[in-house]
């Protein structure tokens, strides 16, 4: 039984080395100045955070988060806007179509990015939202709208019926209905949806790279995919890692701060058995 | 909501209800399903992305000049290779993980905190950050298997064409595996208690009771799970881009249909490539729902 337990235990020491050190090993890159950076050593001689003065001085890195922020947000509020009225209408109300419009929402958040990309380049050029955080705005709701709305449908479904009955007897119409009865009772599950939400826009690569063209414009990912240093062959490995790991801290924190509302918010979009 | 008479405010609520579905309908209407009929639209045509409203309609060249690419069935096999292995083993891997986080024993916390890590990290960030652990002069995986004895000089993983590949597909596994794990554990809470009490009391060996018992039992959770990710791999895009660039050794059907419609600008050949996509991840959905039964549905 000992043997067994020590067995387990290495198994698991083993699941959490390989889950943590890639970042710990970029924390640990990201102080390695200069030549250190080409020594292969558990921790530097001298760390110093001159790469994470040089990403906010050498590069716009400041503003790259600035765009991430803004678009994630706007994107967010809009999903967010758009799919508590659409979850009191498929959630809560029978209609004939009811069954397919959820299915044609679940279809649109498994498509693939790259198919809708050249119609997309077509619309945005068009608005004359070319290099501009309202391309991003407007690409991400094709990922971020479908995954609110399917998420927010389940939850206004377990809502209890008494409380709208009990509005409706009172005279409230729909829009009361979902504005002064649910939106009230949703805090917790708009803050779940909306945290994932935001993740994946921040997160997103395909079109915010394509449709931005600018050091200025990029988002996060992009600078971070896209950074150069002073000669074309030579990547600023440092400047890299200490940009993704100012990006990722955060992230860390919100998951590790919100992981019981994460793992239901992710099973209440996926998994219906 | 049966308790309610047919009425007048059973019409209301309905009226209400499309009324509510309008600006989200509209919007998706905008932002997907006019874009994707534009590109199948455009996988007709000669348009090029300077000259995105004047082309001509060349019927089905594109489709036919696709496929006597080999570069494009060299993309279609690579993103065959990774869907099915990546999957494979994340489900493998996921299975474990979720099966020790439901165990309830010492150190679950701290399991579970430390592979959500991977999962919060955007894909970007990690495939940089393994990009330089796998750099061939100075990375620390050279560096590792070297002290270890395992190889005797440097490799270069991202560069070699046989290696490049499996450390695509290892970093999506890091990568993915969480994800797959907290579905299945989600999965495995919601199981009864009570049969395993009296599979325990019958003695019935560990090993049958996960095979006869909670396999059968997840096994929907787990399809839904499955298909979500292999329809996630199958339109792959940032892992190679980041990694291994425009490379051939790892080009997937994304990569390979974005560098025509924007760094060659050939609008018309890219949408080709991206519509054949758009039918491959169709034709694994309705395998899927067919063949595995998988039932994804909202509307009970």
């Amino acid at each position: 039984m000992g043997l067994r337990r020590i067995a387990f235990a290495l198994v698991v020491l083993g699941i959490v080395v390989w889950a943590v050190f890639p970042f710990a090993w970029a924390i640990v890159t990201s102080l390695k100045a200069g030549s250190a950076l080409f020594t292969v050593e558990a921790w530097p001689s001298q760390p110093s955070l001159a790469n994470y003065a040089a990403i906010f001085k050498e590069q716009p890195f400041g503003r790259n988060i600035l765009n991430s922020l803004m678009a994630a947000s706007a994107v967010v509020a809009l999903s967010l806007g758009l799919a508590v009225l659409a979850a009191y209408a498929l959630g809560r109300v029978r209609f004939r179509g009811r069954g397919l419009l959820l299915f044609v929402v679940l279809g649109v958040s498994m498509f693939p990015q790259v198919a809708v990309l050249s119609g997309l380049f077509e619309l945005v050029r068009w608005l004359g939202l070319y290099n501009r955080i309202g391309s991003l705005v407007l690409s991400y709701l094709i990922f971020t709208l479908p995954f609110t709305v399917w998420v927010l449908t389940t939850f206004m479904r377990e809502l209890p019926k008494e409380l709208e009955e009990a509005a409706m007897v009172d005279g409230a119409g729909p829009f009361v209905i979902v504005t002064r009865v649910f939106l009230p009772l949703m805090g917790p599950a708009l803050a779940a949806t909306g945290l994932l939400a935001f993740i994946a826009a921040w997160n997103e690569f395909l079109f915010a790279l394509t449709f931005t063209l600018t050091d200025d414009a990029r988002t996060v990912p992009v600078a971070i995919a896209l950074m150069s240093g002073a000669s074309q062959y030579e990547l600023p490995w440092g400047q890299i890692m200490a940009a993704s790991v100012v990006v990722t801290v955060p992230l860390i924190g919100l998951v590790l701060l919100f992981q019981r509302r994460i793992v239901s918010g992710l099973t209440a979009g996926a998994v219906k058995g | 909501m049966s308790g309610l008479p047919h009425s007048s405010l059973e019409r209301q609520r309905r009226r209400a209800a499309w009324l509510f579905l309008l600006p989200m309908l509209v919007v998706l209407a905008g932002v997907a399903g006019w874009p994707l009929f534009r590109t199948v639209f455009f996988s007709f045509t000669d348009a090029t992305l300077a000259t995105l409203d004047g082309f001509q309609g060349v019927g089905l060249d594109n489709y036919l000049w696709l496929v006597r690419d080999p570069v494009w069935w060299r993309a279609v096999w690579n993103t065959l290779v990774f869907t099915v292995v990546s999957v494979g083993i994340e489900t493998a891997l996921g299975l474990g993980i979720a099966l020790i986080l439901n165990a309830h024993l010492p150190g679950r916390g701290l399991l579970r905190a430390a592979v959500l890590i991977p999962w919060a990290i955007p894909t970007v960030v990690s495939a940089q950050m393994w990009g330089w652990m796998f750099h061939d002069l100075y990375g620390v995986v050279n560096a590792i298997l070297m002290g270890l004895g395992l190889i005797a000089e440097p490799r270069a993983w991202t560069a070699d064409p046989d290696l490049a590949l499996p450390v695509v597909i290892a970093v999506d596994v890091w990568k993915s595996t969480p994800f797959m794990a907290l579905l299945i554990l989600a999965a495995l809470q919601m199981l009864p208690r009570d049969l395993y009490e009296a599979a325990r009391v019958d003695g019935v060996h560990p090993v049958k009771v996960f095979v006869r018992i909670t396999l059968p039992l997840i096994r929907p959770a787990l399809m839904v799970a499955v298909l979500f990710r292999t329809l996630d791999a199958l339109r792959v895009f940032d892992l190679m881009y980041v990694l291994t660039g425009n490379s051939r050794s790892t080009m997937s059907m994304s990569v390979y249909a974005r560098q025509y419609l924007i760094d060659f600008q050939d609008v018309g050949y890219g949408s080709a490539a991206a519509t054949l996509l758009v039918l491959v991840l169709a034709a694994a959905t309705v395998l899927a729902v067919t063949l595995g039964r998988v039932r994804v549905d909202a509307g009970r």
